[in-house]
């Protein structure tokens, strides 16, 4: 891509996310939701968020991954098992990344 | 000048911003690795700087990089990123209540402002609109925190493409720090079916174009969780249904869960 067309790819990128962090924000009138509409809401940020992070611990280049020697699956559950004993994120993380760069430079994963 | 002061003075402003932090270690790794990604990917310093500055959404500026770098036409590399972005229009409708009251110019600040983090940080915190109790404090904490952690590794990273070590995996922080937030979010078995289906159907649909395979997963987990939940008419009846044929097989589950409803 040249310049120019950097440039507006880059300006409509942030359009989109105002558009859509803003999308229900945008118009001031009184908005009633269908109550099944409500209710369905109650799932879709989880539903967001494990769409987002499922490929990136359990695939790679588009691919299930097809070996248990992969690094992810240990720091995901790691990180999963401290969230569920102490509930703080950053212990979280760093559980997580100390599975992970163990793995990686311990075994080789 | 005296409302910032009292603003940065709130203790929900604070809170805020310790809640926030807990997080900005995940955020700034993340940060740090789509900084040095806009350069490897191609694009010019200043280009990077500024789709970091403008854009500030991580995982779009990340979908949208390798087709940037394919040549790929302008409208594919923005139906990718609106995909990719899609949560947040949900989000978005969960914002509104707090913020309707405010006018068109300030909703759009705190739209383009409220990343994944912020949301579910606030909502864990706020859960009703309450003006006077501080939730706006809240938010300019968190978004204060959040922003600060994730540009400033960003810009470091752009600048020092070369020097920082990318195979160690340090984005991977960042998926951890989503996790938590999923993890977070899990309050019974309607939703952990839901967060299931929707990292099965994300995998499942993996090759579709424009990610769309993030639609279809929040499609399917919004139908499994009503229909679990009991919600919709449809859904009720789809349930009641399946029940009752698990009844007539004598499966254990179809008692069980009967009672329950």
């Amino acid at each position: 891509m040249n310049t120019t067309e950097s440039l507006i790819t880059i300006a409509g990128l942030a359009a989109i996310t105002i558009v859509t962090r803003s999308f229900f924000l945008l118009s001031g009138r009184e908005l009633v939701l269908p109550d099944w509409v409500k209710r369905g809401l109650r799932f879709a940020p989880l539903a967001a968020l494990a769409a987002v992070v499922a490929p990136e611990i359990l695939m790679t280049h588009g691919q299930l991954i097809a070996t248990w020697k992969d690094a992810r699956i240990y720091a995901a559950l790691a990180a999963s098992a401290w969230f569920f004993w102490r509930r703080g994120i950053l212990g979280t993380i760093l559980s997580g990344m100390a599975v992970l760069l163990a793995l990686k430079f311990g075994l080789g994963w | 000048m005296p409302r910032l002061l009292a603003t940065l003075q709130h203790p929900e402003f604070r809170r805020g911003v310790s809640d926030m932090s807990a997080a900005s270690l995940g955020i700034a790794a993340w940060g740090l690795v789509t900084g040095v990604a806009m350069v490897k990917g191609g694009l010019s310093v200043p280009l990077a700087l500024l789709m970091s500055l403008a854009v500030f959404a991580g995982s779009a500026q990340l979908a949208a990089l390798p087709l940037m770098t394919a040549h790929a036409p302008v409208w594919v590399v923005w139906a990718t990123a609106f995909c990719v972005n899609l949560r947040f229009v949900v989000f978005s409708a969960q914002w509104r209540p707090f913020f309707t009251r405010y006018p068109l110019a300030q909703r759009l600040a705190f739209g383009y402002f409220s990343g994944d983090l912020t949301y579910v940080m606030f909502m864990r915190r706020h859960r009703e609109p309450q003006p006077g109790s501080g939730q706006l404090q809240y938010f300019a904490g968190a978004t204060a925190i959040n922003w600060l952690s994730w540009q400033l590794p960003s810009v470091a990273g752009i600048l020092l493409v070369d020097s920082i070590p990318t195979h160690w995996g340090l984005g991977f922080a960042g998926v951890l720090a989503l996790l938590g937030l999923a993890l977070s979010l899990l309050s019974d078995r309607a939703t952990a079916l839901a967060a299931t289906v929707a990292g099965a159907a994300a995998i499942a649909a993996f090759a579709l174009p424009f990610r769309l395979n993030i639609v279809v997963a929040i499609a399917a987990a919004v139908c499994i969780g009503l229909m679990v939940d009991g919600g919709g008419d449809a859904g009720r009846r789809d349930r009641d249904a399946l029940l009752r044929a698990l009844q007539r097989r004598g499966h254990p589950a179809g008692g069980s869960a009967g009672e329950r409803a």
